[in-house]
């Protein structure tokens, strides 16, 4: 195990360049200017000097390559010196610098950082706490009413969009009944019982939005999965062993049903890290996902780049986590 | 009862009616809270880093400038003590420079005093040549800034400048603070972004936090010249979302007491109004919603040549008859009333204020009168001589490519103007194009406003301030976009007429204001008249504030937000 895992991450480095060149020329070749955006009344002579200062008209093989050298080197450093307070990161060295701010674009990522994750973890683990009981009931009472009706409201969660039903959401709990704030503050900090009520306040709309729709996609797999497993022959082995009905849906259908289960949770997560891009702007969370379309929009290249090289990584990182986990959890599957 | 408590009590006392006065809303902060949404976030709060409107008004509420202008336009003194004028001897007889006197008792909010050295370095800064500032039209012409004495400064211009007003006037180009600045100029810009994230400004607000393209909290300057302002004592000023979120959390929420750009469906904002939390405020500056007709051919048979001088004229647009019919057909008052509601007004010109400038020769293209452009096309012999339904122009059949950004109100307009031009025997194809390609002005995109690969195109374009000079110098001749220049140019319907480029030459040297208004209104007719451009609407920016919230004067010619020491919530 402990070797194949040294070898995936080995084989993880050349993809991981190849995704970080491809993205940068996808970004990079797209008609998109970072100057776009401003007033027309900004003159084009200025607009050339901006785009001198930004650095967009130096060869692209030397951006990529100046942008891979920080990536790879510089920002690690100030991550590590961060963290730790030791000072090994260039005193006024270079850093990855975002064309719209001005400033560190790993700054931008830190700071927006806690809401994503308060937001859209959330509502992850809310959506697994919903799918995991939906999946294992539906599928043990399949096509009764409760199978019927949890079928009926994951289709409609996976299939309405999170920007209608996050617009919906407001109108009904912030305009007509005056629960809910519309607008998220990213801002609030919980310190005590009353600012984490504030907090639950503020993001219980885009977790149930968000949650809705996760739960919708997991609760499919768990029900599938379960009921591949409820007519194995080791399930009427338990039955005629006598034991009870919980413990054979809960002990040994479920233990079994869980492993192509977890493995699609794993390879979820870094959707979290990636935030939600539409629900974060209904909400005004303004997280990753905000930031990624604002940089998009903004043709803000070194944002767009860093933030897919992280998303690129996390993934990878993931699958093989969701490998390593699939053998750990079903001992008939060796990878060495 | 202890000696010391009883001397408190009678303190306490002696401060009754001093709190009294305070009740009525009249000093710093007793206002309290006040919440801003603009749905397009602030990304820096330097505006010379970044020329957005959004990075322009949020630093207005933390960086001043000599003079603003207010909701009419006129130009107030702000750090001076008053408008240099020749009048007064602050413009020098030969126009060549302007001195500024600052008002007695400005300080930084930091405490240390507002000097001409902060003036000097403002313009090194926004001039570095490797700085990439984004106001560096404003300096143009500036060849020194000195200082004459502590609160005196002298902009020196290389040529006669009649109209001075541009360094230091406007929230465009406010003053930074040398001290926090110094070690900030040309590359080393995007380094300081501690400073770049909090300038320390004369404004009414410091920034207590700022976070980039999403929120700054702000509070009241206590170093604020005026004692007894800003009557909000704290300011949250929140980006993201979109422009109908936005209303709503003003009108239907009430989580926020002021929404900047409304730009949405007028009968959803007008639903969201009547329910009486908000109120709607429009204010009008240039910004004309507007077609350009190609004077150039457009023709893909002409390869690299296609709209450009060398590829010859356009086959029919350059003819004004075809232009009038054109825009005869065109009902503006419907496309104001679909599109923009209260934020738009019907325009028949280019240049439609300030007041002075504004012509009222053309007023006539406010009906629309499609019967009149049928009968002057046939009258010129523009008829329709194979029967397909589409007149012919010497031979060539009236069919027009017409382009314009994506966006909704576009859209709806570019589906009526093509109805109506059907009418009248000429066939529109459409396009729209993302507005980050259309006006991303990439020379090696086929697709921007400025290489014009179309017949016509529709867009917004405006100038800042209230002087007009500039933005008629637009269509000389020299500024048509070309290969030559990477296409850029602001002349972009290749207009070219010697008439009009003597017309520009005299402007420049003409320093008297009705003699300026009046070769300004000429050249808009000439414009206007040649049908090069027709001008659609007149759109304003549009606003929505909570009702409570009073002292408002939006202004389009400055940071909507720019008076915002005055601005109280009512009791």
């Amino acid at each position: 195990m402990l070797t194949y895992t040294i070898r995936r991450l080995i084989l993880a480095i050349p993809t991981l360049l190849f995704i970080s060149f491809i993205i940068f020329l996808i970004v990079k070749l797209s008609p998109s200017d970072p100057t776009a955006g401003l007033p027309l009344t900004i003159p084009p002579e200025v607009r050339e000097q901006i785009r001198q200062s930004l650095g967009v008209n130096d060869p692209i093989l030397i951006q990529y390559f100046k942008w891979l050298k920080l990536m790879m080197w510089d920002e690690p450093l100030h991550l590590i010196e961060g963290w730790t307070g030791w000072n090994v990161a260039p005193e006024g060295g270079a850093r990855i610098i975002s064309y719209q701010t001005r400033s560190p674009v790993m700054e931008l990522i830190v700071q927006r950082m806690p809401q994503t994750l308060w937001v859209v973890g959330t509502s992850y683990i809310v959506g697994i706490l919903i799918a995991l009981p939906l999946g294992i009931i539906s599928a043990y009472k399949q096509y009764s009413i409760f199978d019927q009706v949890g079928t009926f409201v994951s289709m409609v969660g996976f299939s309405v969009p999170t920007f209608f039903t996050g617009v919906l959401f407001i109108v009904i709990f912030a305009v007509n009944l005056g629960w809910f704030p519309s607008v998220y503050n990213t801002t609030h900090v919980v310190t005590d019982w009353d600012s984490f009520i504030v907090q639950l306040k503020q993001i219980i709309m885009p977790v149930m939005v968000l949650g809705l729709y996760n739960a919708s996609q997991i609760s499919r797999y768990m029900r599938a999965s379960m009921l591949d497993n409820l007519n194995q022959d080791y399930v009427r082995t338990a039955r005629a062993k006598g034991l009870n009905e919980k413990v054979v849906v809960l002990v040994h259908v479920l233990r079994n049903s869980m492993i192509p289960v977890v493995t699609v949770i794993a390879l979820n997560i870094p959707a979290v890290f990636g935030g939600a891009i539409i629900t974060e702007q209904v909400f005004k969370v303004n997280g990753i996902g905000q930031l990624l379309i604002i940089a998009i929009q903004g043709g803000d290249v070194p944002v767009v780049q860093t933030v897919s090289f992280i998303f690129a990584v996390l993934i990878v990182l993931f699958n093989l986590l969701a490998d390593v986990l699939y053998g750990v959890l079903d001992p008939r599957i060796r990878y060495d | 009862m202890t000696r010391t408590s009883l001397l408190l009590g009678a303190t306490a006392l002696a401060m009754v009616p001093v709190a009294a006065l305070a009740d009525a809303h009249s000093t710093r902060g007793s206002s309290g809270h006040l919440n801003i949404i603009y749905w397009q976030a602030p990304s820096t709060l330097n505006p010379y880093l970044s020329g957005g409107t959004k990075e322009v008004e949020s630093s207005s509420l933390i960086l001043e400038s000599m003079a603003r202008f207010d909701d009419t336009g006129t130009m107030v003194p702000w750090l001076a003590e008053s408008i240099p004028t020749v009048e007064n001897g602050g413009i020098s007889e030969d126009l060549t420079s302007i001195t500024w006197t600052i008002a007695e008792g400005v300080t930084w909010s930091d405490g240390s005093a507002l000097t001409p050295a902060d003036f000097i370095f403002t313009w090194e800064y926004c001039t570095h040549p490797e700085g990439g500032c984004a106001q560096a039209s404003f300096f143009d012409g500036v060849t020194s800034v000195e200082a004459v004495d502590d609160r005196t400064v002298r902009v020196n211009f290389g040529s006669a400048t009649p109209f001075p007003y541009t360094a230091f006037v406007g929230s465009e180009s406010p003053v930074l603070q040398a001290a926090q600045f110094a070690e900030c100029l040309g590359a080393r810009a995007p380094e300081c972004t501690d400073a770049n994230f909090g300038p320390i400004g004369t404004g009414p607000f410091v920034v207590d936090e700022f976070r980039p393209n999403d929120v700054i909290e702000l509070s009241a300057n206590p170093n604020f010249r005026f004692p007894d302002r800003p009557y909000f004592g704290t300011v949250t000023f929140k980006g993201g979302g979109d422009a109908t979120a936005a209303a709503r959390s003003v009108c239907e929420t009430g989580e926020f007491d002021y929404a900047w750009n409304l730009q949405i469906d007028p009968t959803i904002l007008a639903g969201m109004a009547a329910q009486g939390n908000c109120e709607v405020v429009v204010a009008f500056g240039t910004s004309v919603e507007r077609l350009h007709l190609n004077q150039t051919n457009p023709d893909p048979a002409l390869g690299d040549m296609r709209s450009t001088v060398a590829g010859g004229p356009h086959p029919f647009l350059t003819d004004p008859i075809v232009g009038q019919a054109l825009s005869m057909a065109i009902d503006r008052a419907l496309l104001t009333e679909i599109g923009y509601g209260a934020g738009g007004q019907a325009t028949c010109n280019v240049l439609p204020a300030p007041e002075l400038y504004a012509s009222t020769a053309n007023d006539a293209c406010l009906v629309q009168d499609i019967p009149g452009a049928i009968a002057l096309l046939d009258a010129n012999g523009i008829v329709d001589g194979d029967g397909d339904g589409i007149r012919e122009y010497n031979g060539i059949p009236l069919r027009v490519l017409f382009q314009t950004s994506t966006n909704a109100v576009r859209q709806d307009a570019q589906a009526l103007i093509k109805q109506w031009w059907a009418e009248i025997g000429v066939d529109a194809e459409l396009r729209n194009i993302d507005a980050s390609v259309f006006f991303g002005g990439d020379p090696a995109s086929p697709d921007t406003f400025q290489k014009f690969y179309a017949d016509i195109e529709m867009y917004t374009n405006n100038f800042a301030g209230v002087d007009p000079q500039a933005y008629m110098a637009s269509w000389l001749c020299s500024d048509i976009p070309g290969p030559d220049s990477q296409w850029q140019g602001s002349n972009i319907q290749r207009f070219c007429s010697p008439e009009y480029d003597a017309l520009v030459a005299e402007m420049a040297g003409t320093a008297d204001l009705q003699e300026r208004g009046r070769l300004a209104r000429e050249m808009n007719d000439m414009i206007m008249q040649s049908y090069s451009i027709i001008p659609l609407v007149h759109r304003g920016g549009v606003s929505a504030h909570a009702a409570s919230i009073d002292g408002i004067r939006m202004s389009d010619w400055d940071s909507e937000l720019w008076n915002i020491m005055d601005w109280r919530r009512a009791d």
